[in-house]
């Protein structure tokens, strides 16, 4: 493969098929569907089978035909590669014969799955010559943003909901970003942000560069398949804010199909949300296909708090196609399952972490997920980015002097300590 | 002083690159017909066959989201902000 040779020629409305260049532009002309990339699949399958992507380093890039730049990535060259762990623990808590996690909470260099999207986003704002490029943020795409432009040297600004977490609005400030905080909503601070793209020419990498930046999602989907040895979960977890990284997944599976490295094989997603916003699971509850705006999100998960979800009507086809099914959880659950995640696999995620196990562990309950089925729950961000939300539920250090009798008389009712002496 | 409705991006061929065209009208579906006698072509891209507001655009009166309202029956005042926006990714 040559560093320059493209696998992608167009842009191509989702609902009309009409065709656009290859710009910075996100909506059909004619009825504002989404705009993807139009690849050449008979291309890529004459390029890349199990063995090329096995020998190239391992990182999202190693799935380079399809995604939809047209060199070499420029921003983000060690995005991606997660672990897959199998978790037996957890499975066994859940009562399920085989679990994974895809561990996005370990992503490079922000820990949250955005690192993937804004690898391509931005690696695509240099080929269409920005020098500015910007977002609207629940958060992590606002400390992804931030981190890859600076390393990139170039100028970023980041609007969020002024009341987000603190550790994530100083995830973004550190890194020298302009951060604009809105008194609103996600879904206002979007709203504006979608104006301000209209007026300024920044690279808005959920706006104008959607096209792109959305692509980069599929490569969760790629490496749970390849880590899986090749083959897809017959389930898998997804949570959902806007919809977009279900229906990402859905696609990155059928494209392994469509390009030969896999073969066709039966596989469900499946959509988590909280439940003070919960639109997408709403519709699908309810079987409808009109996703009915929530106005005032009201959730500990602030990171899936868009209450009017731009790709909400595509995840539930997604989910309709693959026979998916769709929860939602308190936020008393969303800490349970953050909790078990944690306890079960020793994985520490944010609060959507907690959304996709709670939920998962619904899904099984209900029969929706049999339980001798393969699952493989996508946890899509570090626990360290909302302590807020944990912090008074997992109690205190247990505080003594330094003194070996204090230590003794402190531990001596402990009940690990009691089962090893009885062993000993 | 009637309603300033700000156009997006995409739809700026239709209105001369114009940004705010303003617009005569009580109701959204009132301006969203003016809007079209203006310039004509601006209201099938807005709206479906059926003449309902498509899928992937979001109406906003001064900063409300019409489908919190009344939809095309949202009242329009004078002065109003009516800003047309298309559904964008998620953060």
């Amino acid at each position: 493969m040559s560093d320059q040779q493209t696998f992608f020629s167009n842009l191509k409305c989702r609902e009309c098929g009409q065709l656009y260049p290859k710009e910075a532009i996100h909506i059909c002309e004619f009825d504002f569907g989404p705009l993807e990339a139009a690849y050449d699949y008979d291309l890529i399958s004459r390029h890349i089978n199990r063995d090329v992507i096995e020998s190239r380093p391992q990182t999202m890039w190693r799935y380079r035909e399809l995604l939809p730049i047209d060199g070499v990535p420029t921003v983000g060259a060690q995005v991606g590669f997660t672990p897959l762990v199998r978790a037996d623990r957890l499975a066994k808590h859940l009562g399920v014969d085989e679990l994974y996690i895809k561990n996005d909470t370990v992503n490079y260099p922000t820990l949250s799955f955005k690192d993937r999207v804004v690898s391509v986003a931005l690696s695509r704002a240099r080929e269409l010559g920005f020098q500015i490029v910007a977002c609207a943020s629940t958060g992590n795409l606002a400390n992804s943003v931030a981190a890859n432009a600076a390393a990139a040297g170039l100028t970023s600004y980041v609007l969020i909901p002024a009341n987000l977490e603190r550790s994530k609005i100083v995830g973004s400030l550190v890194y020298g970003t302009q951060v604009i905080g809105i008194q609103g909503a996600y879904d206002q601070v979007n709203r504006l942000c979608s104006e301000i793209a209209g007026k300024y020419g920044w690279g808005f990498v959920n706006v104008n560069l959607r096209p792109y930046y959305a692509e980069g999602s599929k490569s969760m989907g790629f490496e749970i398949a390849e880590q899986l040895g090749w083959q897809l979960p017959r389930h898998t977890v997804i949570p959902m804010a806007s919809g977009s990284l279900l229906t990402k997944i859905h696609k990155a599976y059928n494209e392994f199909i469509k390009v030969g490295i896999l073969q066709g094989q039966k596989f469900s997603v499946h959509g988590a949300q909280a439940t003070g916003c919960s639109p997408i699971t709403e519709a699908q509850k309810k079987h409808t296909d009109i996703v009915k705006p929530v106005p005032n999100p009201q959730t500990i998960v602030k990171s899936l708090a868009i209450g009017t979800p731009a790709d909400g009507y595509y995840a539930l086809r997604s989910m309709a196609e693959t026979g998916g099914s769709a929860e939602d959880c308190s936020d008393e659950e969303v800490i349970r399952g953050i909790r078990d995640l944690a306890e079960y696999a020793g994985i520490f995620a944010e609060t959507a972490g907690g959304v996709t196990v709670a939920c998962a562990r619904k899904l099984i309950e209900t029969g929706k997920i049999p339980r001798n089925e393969s699952i493989v729950l996508c946890i899509t961000g570090h626990g360290l980015k909302t302590q807020e939300a944990i912090h008074e539920h997992c109690g205190e250090p247990r505080v003594i002097n330094p003194s070996l009798r204090e230590f003794e008389a402190l531990i001596a009712n402990d009940k690990a300590v009691l089962e090893a002496g009885l062993k000993s | 002083m009637p309603a300033h409705v700000r156009i997006p991006a995409p739809l700026r061929k239709l209105t001369n690159d114009e940004e705010i065209v303003i617009i005569d009208g009580s109701n959204i579906g009132e301006i969203l017909t003016a809007l079209n006698t203006a310039h004509p072509g601006l209201i099938e891209r807005i709206c479906d066959e059926q003449g309902n507001v498509r899928r992937f655009v979001n109406i906003f009166v001064n900063d409300e989201d019409i489908r919190f309202q009344q939809d095309k029956a949202t009242p329009v005042k004078d002065g109003d902000e009516i800003s047309i926006v298309p559904a964008i990714a998620g953060g």
